[in-house]
This record gives C-alpha cells, sequence and structure tokens, in this order.
C-alpha cells in the first residue's frame, strides 16, 4: 500500500509538471507572437494594396494635371513608383512604422498627427461605452442563466437579437430625435456645447477627466450630457453580445458537476451562482469583453458621424468624402492596429490568467 | 410510382438514396417549423421575396418621381408612412427598396461563400504548406474590422453598390473559408475518400465532386446567420453615401437623406431603419433555427 | 429510530411523449449502516441518491409519500434549512473528482468553505481543520496540497480530497455516487478503505451507488437491487447468493470468478425481465 501511494506521486509530481508546462507555454508566447507580427504585416498589405488600386494617381495630386510628362516623371520617381512593388511594399512598411502615414490633402498636415488629435475623443466614448457593456451586461448574463425561463431571460434573449439587427447608425438617430430633440434629457450632436469649447486645459484629451481636474463642473456636466447618449448606445451593442455570452457561459458552468458539489456543500445561491459558476468564466469573459470592445471601436465610426463627434472614426468618414485617401488609409491602419491589438492583447491574457493554461 | 407519405418519409430503412434524401429533409422542415421564432424568420424572408418579386404592382407611388407639391407630410392614409424631402413616397420607396437590399445580400452570398469553400476545402484537403499559406492569409482578414476594411475597399473602387457588394464580399469570405477547412478536415482521411481516389479521381474532381457538397450544409447555415450583418454592412455604406447611389430607394442612403430632418420630420429617417430592422431580424430568427436543426451541437441555449 | 426513511419516491422528467418516470415509487429506510444500491446506468439510483439531498433540479420533478431524515421532512424542509443539512449532516461524493472539483479555485480553499459556510471558525483555525481532515484521508504532505489546484493531482488523490471534503464536519449520512469507477484499478481499493475506515470510526450512514456488484457486496452491509427505475430485490450483502429476482441472478451469474471454466460469460436474458 504506502509503496503504491510513492510510485504514484512520483509519477505526477506536480512541481515537474509545471515546469513543463510553463516551457510549452513559453514556446507558444513565441508562436503568438510571429502571429502577431503576421496579422500586422497583413494589415499593412491591405492598406497598401488599397492604396494602390486607387484610381486617383497620386503624381497628379501632387503635379497637378497640366504638368509637363519630365515634371511628371522626376515627381514619380522622386516619390518611389517607378520601384518594384515589393521594394515600394518595404518602403511603406519602414515608413509606417517611423510613424509617418503622409500627409492629409485637404489640411497639408501629417495624416499622425491629426489622428492623435482626434484619437482621444474615440477612445472616451467607447471606453465610457464598453463599461456600460460589462457593468450591465455581465450581471445580466447572470441572471438570465440563473433564472432560466423568467422574465430577464426573455429580455436578454430580445436584446441579443436586436444587437445583431438595429442600425447603428440609426439607433444614433432615433436616439437624438427622442432623447435630444423631443425629450431635452441630454445635449445634441458634438462632444460639449459650443460655448464651453476650450475653457479647460486639455491635459488628458479625454474631456470628462480634464474637466474634473480642472474641478470646472459646468464643462464636466456639458460634456457628460454630450458624451452619455452616443456612450450608451455604443454600449447598448457590447451589452447585447457580453450578456449573450455570459448567459451561455454560465449555462454551461452550471450544469457542472463541481456547481453540484457546491450545492452539495451546503453553500448559499449567491454563492453557487458567484463564486463556483462565475468565477471559472472570469477568464473567458475577458476574451469576450476584449472582442466587444474592439467590435465597439468599429462601431463607433458610424455613432460618430451621426452625432458628429470629432474622434478618429468621424475623421475617417469625413476623409472618405473628401477623397483623402492618405488620412483614409492612416485611420483604417490605427483603428486596425488596435482592434488587432485588442484581439490579440486579450487573448494573450486568457493564457496568462487561467491556472489550466499555465 | 412512389406514393409521398408520412410514413414513406419517415421510414427508418429507406429503401432509395432518393427516399432517404427526401426523408431527412422532410424531418428537417419539421423540425424547423415546431420553432415558432424560426417560422417568423421564414415568414420575414418569404415577404421579403414576395415584396421585391412585385414591387411595381405592390407600391402606390413611384420610387423616384418627385413630387415637390407633397414635400415632408407626416404618415397619412394617403401616405403610410409619409413623404421625403421630394415627395416621394416613402412606403412605396421602402417596397422598391426591398429589391436592392435582396440583391447585394444575394450577390455578396454567391461570391464569398463559393470563394470561401473553395479557400477552405482546398486547404483542409491538401494539408501541409497549401493550407498553411491559404490559412494564414484567411487568419489576416479575419482578424480585420470588418466594417472599416469594407470602407477602406469602397473608398479606393469609388462608391456604387457593385464595389460595395465586392467590398462586402472580401471581408465576409474568411469565415466560410475557416468553416470549411474543419469540415474538410473531419472526412480528409475517411475510407469513401480514399476509395474515390484510388478509381483514379483527380484532386479537382474529388473536390468539387465529393467534399464541397459536404460543406454545404453547414456554410449555408453560416451564410444565412450572416445575411443580418451583410444587409447593416451595405446599409452602413449607403448610410455613408459609399453605396447605391440616389435616387436609387437604398434603405441606407434613405435614412441618410432623412438625417437633415430628423429633429422634424423623424418619418423621413425612421422608416426605413424598419425595414432594415424587420429583414436583418428575419435572417437571424431563421438562421438560429436552421443551425439547431443541421446542427445540433451548437444549439442556442 | 432509523436515519432515513424513505416511502414511494417517485422522480420524473418532462420528454418528447409525457413524463418520464426514472424512480418509480421506491421505499426503503437506512440506519446507521452502510447500504449498498447497486443498478445499471438508467436504473434510477443516481436519482435516487440526489433526490435525498434534494438536488433534482427544475423540470425534474420529485414526490414521496414520506421522505425523512433523522425526523426532518426533507419534503417540506425550506430551503434554508436544507442548505443546513447538506454539507454538515448529509453530503454526497461524485464520480469523478476531474469534474467534482472546482478547477480554478485552491483544494484548501475549497475544503474550507464548508467550514465557512456551517461554522463560525476563524480563518486560522478553519486552515487547521482542513489540514486535519486531509490527513484523515492519509495525505500526507497536506501543506503542500492545500495550495495546489485540482488539475494538479491525480484522480486517487482527488477522490480522498473530495472525501476530505464531505466529511469534514462528520455528517451522518454519506452518500457515495460511483466513488471508485473514474479512479484507476490501482487505487479504488485505497479510496474504498479509507472511505470505510471513516464511516466506522464516525458511526455515520453510508449509501454506496454503484453498478458493481462485487465492490459494493464487499464493503455495504445489506444492499439494494434496482432495474428500471425499481428495487427488486433487498438483501443482506452475505445473502446475496440467494438472491430471488431473475435479474439479480442473471448480474450474479455474469461475473467471472477466479476458478471457474466457464468458456463464455453468460450475459442477460433481457426478455424474461419484461417492460424493457
Amino acid at each position: 500500500m504506502k509503496s503504491l501511494v510513492l510510485t504514484n506521486a512520483a509519477a505526477d509530481d506536480p512541481w515537474k509538471r509545471r515546469r513543463q508546462q510553463s516551457l510549452r507555454w513559453l514556446y507558444s508566447l513565441g508562436g503568438f507572437a510571429a502571429t502577431i507580427a503576421m496579422t500586422f504585416l497583413g494589415l499593412l498589405a491591405i492598406t497598401f494594396v488599397i492604396g494602390r488600386v486607387v484610381p486617383i494617381d497620386p503624381v497628379l495630386a501632387v503635379v497637378g494635371d497640366r504638368a509637363p510628362q519630365d515634371v511628371y516623371d522626376a515627381v514619380r520617381a522622386e516619390m518611389g513608383l517607378d520601384n518594384p512593388l515589393i521594394v515600394q511594399f518595404i518602403q511603406y512598411v519602414g515608413s509606417v512604422i517611423s510613424g509617418d502615414l503622409g500627409m492629409a490633402v485637404t489640411s497639408q498636415r501629417p495624416v499622425a498627427e491629426e489622428l492623435a488629435r482626434v484619437f482621444p475623443a474615440t477612445l472616451e466614448m467607447a471606453t465610457l461605452g464598453i463599461l456600460i457593456g460589462v457593468l450591465v451586461g455581465v450581471p445580466a448574463g447572470v441572471l438570465a442563466a440563473a433564472r432560466q425561463g423568467s422574465w430577464i431571460d426573455q429580455v436578454i434573449r430580445v436584446l441579443g437579437l436586436a444587437g445583431y439587427a438595429i442600425p447603428a447608425f440609426w439607433l444614433g438617430l432615433v436616439g437624438l430625435a427622442l432623447f435630444y430633440a423631443n425629450l431635452r434629457w441630454v445635449g445634441g450632436p458634438g462632444r460639449i456645447d459650443i460655448f464651453m469649447e476650450g475653457i479647460v486645459p486639455s491635459r488628458t484629451g479625454l474631456l470628462l477627466i480634464d474637466s474634473m481636474l480642472s474641478g470646472d463642473w459646468a464643462v464636466f456636466r456639458s460634456a457628460w450630457s454630450h458624451i452619455i447618449l452616443p456612450a450608451t448606445i455604443l454600449g447598448f451593442f457590447s451589452l447585447a453580445y457580453i450578456a449573450r455570452m455570459t448567459r451561455s457561459f454560465m449555462l454551461e458552468q452550471l450544469s457542472q458537476e463541481y456547481v453540484i458539489t457546491a450545492r452539495v456543500k451546503g453553500a448559499p445561491e449567491r454563492v453557487v451562482i458567484w463564486r463556483h459558476a462565475f468565477r471559472p468564466i472570469r477568464i473567458q469573459l475577458v476574451t469576450v469583453i476584449g472582442l466587444s470592445f474592439a467590435q465597439l471601436l468599429e462601431g463607433s465610426v458610424m455613432i460618430e458621424t451621426v452625432f458628429s463627434w470629432p474622434g478618429i472614426g468621424n475623421y475617417l468618414t469625413n476623409a472618405l468624402l473628401n477623397a483623402d485617401m492618405n488620412s483614409v488609409l492612416g485611420a483604417t491602419l490605427v483603428i486596425g492596429a488596435v482592434f488587432i491589438g485588442v484581439n490579440k492583447v486579450s487573448d494573450l491574457l486568457y493564457r496568462i490568467l487561467d491556472p489550466r493554461a499555465r | 410510382m412512389m406514393q409521398l407519405s408520412h410514413a414513406w418519409l419517415v421510414d427508418e430503412n429507406p429503401e432509395t438514396r432518393f427516399q432517404a434524401g427526401a426523408g431527412q429533409t422532410y424531418r428537417m422542415v419539421r423540425a424547423l417549423l415546431r420553432n415558432p421564432l424560426a417560422v417568423v424568420g421564414l415568414v420575414i424572408i418569404i415577404g421579403l421575396l414576395v415584396v421585391a418579386a412585385f414591387a411595381p404592382v405592390l407600391a402606390p407611388y413611384s420610387p423616384i418621381e418627385s413630387n415637390l407639391g407633397a414635400r415632408l407630410l407626416a404618415p397619412s392614409a394617403d401616405h403610410w408612412m409619409g413623404t421625403d424631402e421630394l415627395g416621394r413616397d416613402i412606403f412605396s420607396r421602402i417596397i422598391h427598396g426591398a429589391r436592392i437590399t435582396l440583391m447585394i445580400v444575394l450577390l455578396v452570398a454567391v461570391i464569398s461563400a463559393p470563394v470561401g469553400l473553395l479557400v477552405g476545402t482546398v486547404a483542409g484537403y491538401f494539408g501541409g504548406w497549401v493550407d498553411r499559406v491559404l490559412m494564414g492569409l484567411t487568419d489576416v482578414f479575419l482578424s480585420m474590422p470588418k466594417l472599416i476594411l469594407a470602407l477602406a475597399f469602397v473608398a479606393a473602387l469609388g462608391p456604387g453598390i457593385e464595389n460595395a457588394v465586392i467590398a462586402i464580399a472580401i471581408t465576409t469570405w474568411p469565415v466560410y473559408a475557416r468553416i470549411a477547412r474543419a469540415e474538410t478536415l473531419t472526412f480528409r482521411n475517411a475510407e469513401f475518400i480514399s476509395a474515390i481516389q484510388m478509381q483514379g479521381a483527380s484532386h479537382t474532381r474529388v473536390i468539387f465532386k465529393h467534399i464541397m457538397p459536404l460543406c454545404l450544409s453547414s456554410t449555408i447555415v453560416r451564410v444565412t446567420l450572416d445575411m443580418a450583418g451583410i444587409i447593416l454592412t451595405a446599409a452602413g455604406l449607403g448610410f455613408l453615401g459609399l453605396g447605391a447611389q440616389p435616387p436609387l430607394p437604398e434603405w441606407g442612403a434613405m435614412i441618410s437623406s432623412g438625417r437633415a430632418f430628423i429633429l422634424d420630420q423623424w418619418w423621413v429617417a425612421t422608416m426605413p431603419g424598419f425595414a432594415i430592422v424587420i429583414v436583418s431580424l428575419g435572417f437571424c430568427l431563421f438562421g438560429d433555427g436552421l443551425r439547431d436543426v443541421l446542427d445540433p451541437r451548437n444549439r442556442t441555449r | 429510530m432509523s436515519l432515513l426513511t424513505i416511502e414511494n419516491l417517485r422522480v420524473s422528467f418532462p420528454g418528447e411523449q409525457g413524463a418520464v418516470e426514472v424512480v418509480k415509487g421506491i421505499s426503503f429506510e437506512l440506519g446507521r449502516e452502510r447500504l449498498g444500491i447497486v443498478g445499471e446506468s438508467g436504473s434510477g439510483k443516481s436519482m435516487t441518491g440526489r433526490s435525498i439531498l434534494r438536488l433534482i433540479d427544475k423540470p425534474g420533478s420529485v414526490t414521496a409519500d414520506r421522505m425523512e431524515f433523522d425526523g426532518l421532512d426533507l419534503m417540506t424542509l425550506s430551503n434554508r434549512r436544507m442548505r443546513a443539512l447538506r454539507g454538515a449532516r448529509m453530503s454526497m461524493v461524485m464520480q469523478d473528482p476531474k469534474f467534482s472539483l472546482n478547477p480554478v479555485m485552491r483544494i484548501g480553499d475549497q475544503i474550507a468553505e464548508v467550514l465557512s459556510f456551517h461554522s463560525k471558525l476563524n480563518a486560522r483555525e478553519r486552515r487547521k481543520r482542513v489540514l486535519e481532515s486531509l490527513e484523515a484521508v492519509r495525505i500526507t504532505d497536506p501543506e503542500r496540497v492545500y495550495k495546489l489546484y485540482p488539475h494538479e493531482v491525480s484522480g486517487g488523490m482527488g477522490q480522498r480530497i473530495m472525501i476530505a471534503m464531505m466529511v469534514i464536519l462528520e455528517p451522518d449520512l454519506m452518500i457515495a455516487d460511483e466513488p471508485t469507477s473514474a479512479l484507476d484499478v490501482s487505487v479504488q481499493a485505497q479510496v474504498l478503505d479509507i472511505m470505510d475506515d471513516l464511516v466506522t470510526r464516525t458511526g455515520m450512514g453510508l449509501i454506496i451507488i454503484s453498478h458493481d456488484l462485487n465492490m459494493v457486496a464487499r464493503y455495504c452491509d445489506r444492499i439494494l437491487v434496482m432495474f428500471n427505475g425499481e428495487i427488486v430485490e433487498s438483501c443482506q450483502a452475505s445473502e446475496l447468493a440467494n438472491a430471488q429476482h431473475p435479474y439479480t441472478q442473471g448480474l450474479l451469474a455474469s461475473m467471472p470468478t477466479l476458478d471457474e471454466h466457464r468458456d463464455r460469460l453468460p450475459v442477460l436474458d433481457r426478455t424474461q425481465l419484461g417492460g424493457v
């Protein structure tokens, strides 16, 4: 009997196994970095190709269409456009990495600089949106699963469908008509009332925080009344998605044996649900929330356009209308990079947080 | 002459391949009809088809001709959904818009599903470096934000329905490639595939005749589920002025033109939105039901 | 007075064609003894165990003319008082520790939880009790095991941890639902011996639910054989050889023994049993 115990213990010495696991983890981390690099390169390739297939001749944009042929050729050579495509691509990647996204045609300023200026507005709205999505969506999903078939479950189901079927820009317009024009509950388009613009110094670029730092509550209230509707609409879409995923994760957990074990131990239902069923899915939720945040950034393009929100989405659609290709590609690149980055980081967090994957 | 009876259809020991196929379809349709939400979805989709087919008959007014005397009228018995800034009947425009929506959705499906199927089955069938290259490409596209990518493509190709369709198709095929590859891998080494290969069938023949048909059902389910997303993206492009161009009665473009009047004449922008919501919902509900029937493993709970 | 009295227990679940009864009106009593419930899968033995702890969730339904535990009517007890019983006075060891232990909680914390639900011990006292309980199931280095996650221990150790968790408050009744069928043959006996030892020492009532007639006969005083939702045989373990019901006889006949020379083991002749 004694020897049996010993051999067993040696066969699966947890320390040894842990060492092997952490080694394997390192390898998978290497592969992970490689996929990220590949994905970013892919993004660059796509924007590069889009830049190439544009019917607008970038040389003409510089020299004008009445320039003589030799000037045209000289500019073309100077812009590197007579190099082979692969060389052009490498040059393109190089300039993007060094932060050069070209000049915006309309404003004649560097695209990178303009994007840096508008990005905080998007970040602010998206962050508030995801907060709403998580703070409402997660508890709602948990409750829906705990009381399957109850009214809250039905509401979650309907919301989930609505999140798939309602166009964000339309919901934005309807929201403006209802809550701004009719009920006067919220501020209208834009980030802040016009007469309050530029009052507080920009430290973080996030108006809510800047106004708090300056202690200017009138500005804060104005900014809040402007941001709350678009952020709620963005949050609604991530809420619908997060609640639906939370619910299905929870249902899976609630049917697990260890949830029964918790009940056998005499755990109150609150503990069964939050400690035993919910805790294991926190890690999965990190991925869902990351994905949702990325989608929300994408959705903000439409919402910003509807609400004239001076963020990167609005910048992108304005550039589209002006056929300002450098700006369009720059914005696409930045949104794409953040989208990919958020996704990959949440993927990475999943690997770090799960004790089973470690 | 065989008789088409319930007993013949549900026979556990079908005598012919046709009977087996018919029986399976029969059971699926019955299961689908037992799901009330799926039926609602189906009714909406059929409604869309009917409206699109008989648009000129159903629409009380012309969708294009303006009537400046009747600008921005509120919904009434004459104009159920009111009129827009050029005095056109919104109800009639929505009915005609069904054709455009249906056309966009179908074109995207017809372009992206076969592309995805081809890439996925080829990758799964050959494996090795073919698989790695094709799936690497697929994954790159999969990790891009779809709407932004479509926007950038339309920006490059120029606005218009055709380009919008192409741009959306470019962003949707990777999902089908992933599904088709996963499906292909499950039977890639099955006996029946080796049997066909030993009969001397070419790779092309194996892929097109034997592998693709087996991947069809899961692809169809996914396409149906994606329809709602495609409709929303198309409407979004229309809203930004990158899709269908005026005076075409595309729903997204109609919302866009109603935007200027949203505060006073709410119906101009609101009505086309309802059409989008209902049709997207129809595809969602039907797709969910279809998935439950065809693929019970991923049942929505 | 007996510890557990059950009369006409019925468990049913809604199915495609009306309700399906999985336990069809069984009655039995349990004292401070070891009772084995044997039957094939689907015979209703697990559902019997779970309905005693009132663990059958909707849409399942449980009815009984009488279901009493130590004088308490389990059918009418409030949920709160039922929770006070579970873990403290009645508990259950389940089949596979891989699934029945929470994968993202440290083992020690999972055991300590029982104490926090049912006692007012502080954290240090709880920890001490947990370490003692781990020792009681012959875990030699409880300090280390306390900090491990379930996926870091073997199946045999997992099941011993499960037992430690279920007996830490010395309940009056413990139900063991297939406690060894997920374990390697080499550790099955060890786990059963530990369980047997604890049961005899504390004098609790034990119900072992299993499909393994041999094992049950060895560790139990009395045996119930269930078939198709009903009790078809009830006898002392020592008198199993004289079983009357054709199902039990069939089961006994299909078991191999060391000193036999049959070319083929007989299989159950289900046509005799009817109703299946």
